[in-house]
């Protein structure tokens, strides 16, 4: 059993040793005019761009280089065990050249794999190649001590050993031994070399991914929790309210129905009710849809939105506006519930008397702005306003900053990106 | 009396054209979009035009803007803005010009045809008809920091209430069910303490009222 073992392992290394060979011989021939190719292509494609003729090409050729790339990708998981995501932006089907072209040249994976070309045709070639020549160096060893040497009669250097006869010819059979001992160390172990060098050159920057994975995830159960919260809210707040009172105005006109002949004037008093009770009905949905999404912000957008929602604080507020057309519809929307939680909180916890608001947008950045003159003392903590603000406004990487020392005044800042 | 009348909902529009219809007006045009809307008012010259705030194409608020833009082209022209919401913001923006004969009331106010019909003849003839709850707003937002507002009786706020909201000495002593006279006294009590000019007037004593209500003196 014992034996089995160490001889079918041993098989087996013997066969990972040529197989490696083989793959790197395989992969060096291929990968070095492939290489040098795709390279050359591409840079005399983008070269001619200024003349046009490059719009046209520089596609194809990028395409290719992907595909060659990508061919790397598959090798390296299928031989290697490496996985070189690909990471290139989607683009749109029916796009034109021009926004092919630069929208190929404008994703950051392009020009790692132009980065990747040319250490692919060189370290990436070495370290392709190298498991072959381990084995087939020691091979051409062997032949010069069986009598290969006589055929150069001015000597022949083999590696570091001049071979001038039979003697020195076995002794470059003993390097030959050397060296096929070392491959049968390093040759599958070049191979991963080789995968994890055009790992660390294609691959995007794991760590930031990384990080941006844990932050999309957080972010997005923080915001399916939100709105599933928001959905029982609203369920319930229809369910109790308007859907109530919708009925009892349907049972009164039922009753009304039946009354009108025979008491018309309790009929009267009925029909009254029912009126009242369909006018409450309207005041909870106006409340409920205030609440989902306030028609001043479908009707006006963001600056005036909050400028009817100063007008309805108990406190005096100036706001300042400074909004060159409209936002995305989802960000003024967060941008509106997290200014409307500040100031409710500004209302509620500082004892300001005069607050301001600042909205504006800059540098790719949507900034609202509320300060008071109350007392401070606010924090982002558990079960606090802010902190829920701070939850909303992550779902669009948004940000919050508070700086509130004690005796204030407070300055809540909020910022979110927006195209 | 001629009306010129948009909204897009075709049953609120169906409902509102029989009322006004039922209470002896004119309708001249009955439109549903912003252009069609100011095509009408810019054609027909109506008395007085009856405006849904939100309004295709865009369902933003394009009737509130064909109304100022319209009033702007001819000022006084009479407009009564219908909204699911009301919000000071628009009050504001319509009453700014002061030449009154500006409505801003909520739909709802429509199930109560005779006061609706009171308020569409009192924009008409140039006066005002604010939404209750506008005032509250109003109200509401500056009974905190100011001195005079505070010291008015219950009473006198009730009748502050009902004149901002545009009604006459006569309709407010309806209401509330006491002489005019009274109310006649309650309101130079209310212009004494808020330090406004008396005016005889109706229609811009409700304007200055407001004024005050809105900005503070």
């Amino acid at each position: 059993m014992t034996m089995d073992t160490k001889n079918g392992s041993g098989r087996t290394t013997g066969r990972g040793i040529g197989l490696a060979a083989v793959r790197g011989l395989a992969l060096a021939l291929v990968s070095l005019p492939g290489a040098v190719l795709c390279f050359c292509l591409s840079l005399v494609s983008i070269a001619l761009i200024p003349i046009g003729v490059g719009i046209v090409t520089t596609p194809y050729a990028l395409t290719g280089v992907r595909a060659f790339a990508n061919s790397r990708r598959v090798l390296a998981a299928e031989w290697g065990g490496v996985r070189i995501p690909p990471a290139y932006r989607p683009l749109p089907e029916d796009a034109n050249p021009w926004a092919r072209t630069f929208g190929m040249l404008r994703d950051p994976a392009t020009w790692r794999d132009l980065r990747w070309l040319p250490v692919d045709m060189t370290a990436g070639f070495v370290t392709a190649l190298l498991p072959a020549v381990l084995l087939l160096y020691p091979l051409e060893g062997f032949a010069l001590a069986i009598g290969l040497w006589r055929v150069f009669p001015d000597g022949y250097w083999y590696g570091f050993v001049p071979v001038t006869g039979q003697a020195s010819a076995f002794g470059a059979a003993a390097l030959g031994l050397v060296l096929l001992f070392l491959a049968h160390f390093l040759t599958p172990r070049l191979l991963g070399v080789h995968f994890r060098l055009t790992r660390a050159v294609l691959a995007g920057d794991q760590g930031e991914l990384a990080e941006r994975v844990r932050v999309l995830t957080e972010t997005r159960r923080d915001a399916v929790d939100t709105s599933a919260a928001e959905l029982r809210r609203i369920e319930r707040d229809l369910h109790d309210g308007a859907q109530a009172r919708l009925v009892a105005v349907g049972m009164d006109l039922g009753t009304i129905e039946a009354l009108l002949d025979k008491d018309p004037a309790r009929a009267k008093e009925l029909i009254a009710q029912a009126r009242r009770s369909s006018v409450e009905a309207l005041t909870e949905l106006r409340e409920l849809v205030r609440g989902i999404h306030p028609p001043v912000l479908a009707e006006r957008g963001l600056g005036d939105a909050v400028r009817a929602l100063a007008l309805r604080l108990p406190v005096a507020t100036e706001v300042s506006v400074d909004l060159p057309g409209r936002a995305e519809a989802p960000v003024e929307s967060a941008a509106y519930f997290a200014v409307s939680e500040v100031l409710t909180n500004a209302v509620k916890h500082s004892g300001a008397d005069r607050i301001w608001v600042d909205v504006h947008r800059a540098d790719g950045m949507l900034r609202a702005t509320v300060t008071d003159n109350g007392k401070g003392g606010a924090v982002i903590g558990a079960g606090s306003g802010l902190a829920g603000v701070e939850r909303r406004l992550g779902t669009f990487d948004g940000v919050l900053a508070v700086s509130s020392p004690a005796g204030g005044p407070t300055m809540v800042t909020m910022e979110i990106p927006c195209a | 009396m001629r009306v010129v009348l948009a909204e897009d909902l075709f049953l609120l529009r169906d409902g509102l054209v029989r009322l006004l219809q039922a209470h002896d007006f004119e309708i001249a045009a009955a439109v549903e979009t912003g252009p069609e809307l100011a095509a009408a008012l810019a054609e027909l010259d109506p008395d007085v035009a009856v405006v849904d705030v939100r309004l295709p194409p865009t369902h933003t608020d394009e009737g509130l803007q064909c109304a100022l833009d319209a009033r702007r082209k001819r000022p006084g022209l009479p407009v009564l803005v219908l909204s699911q919401h009301v919000e000071q913001l628009y009050a504001r923006e319509l009453l700014a010009d002061g030449t009154g004969g500006v409505g801003y009331l909520l739909k709802d106010r429509v199930f109560d045809a005779e006061q609706f019909v009171d308020a569409v003849r009192r924009v008409a003839a140039g006066g005002t008809a604010m939404d209750p709850q506008v005032i509250q707003q109003l109200l509401a937002r500056r009974s905190g920091d100011d001195r005079p507002l505070a010291r008015l009786t219950p009473r006198e706020r009730e009748v502050l209430e009902l004149m901002a909201q545009g009604r006459s000495n006569a309709a407010i002593a309806g209401k509330l069910v006491v002489t005019e006279r009274a109310i006649a006294k309650h309101t130079a009590n209310i212009f004494a303490k808020l330090g406004l000019e008396v005016s005889d007037d109706d229609n811009r004593r409700v304007l200055a009222v407001l004024a005050y209500l809105d900005h503070g003196r």
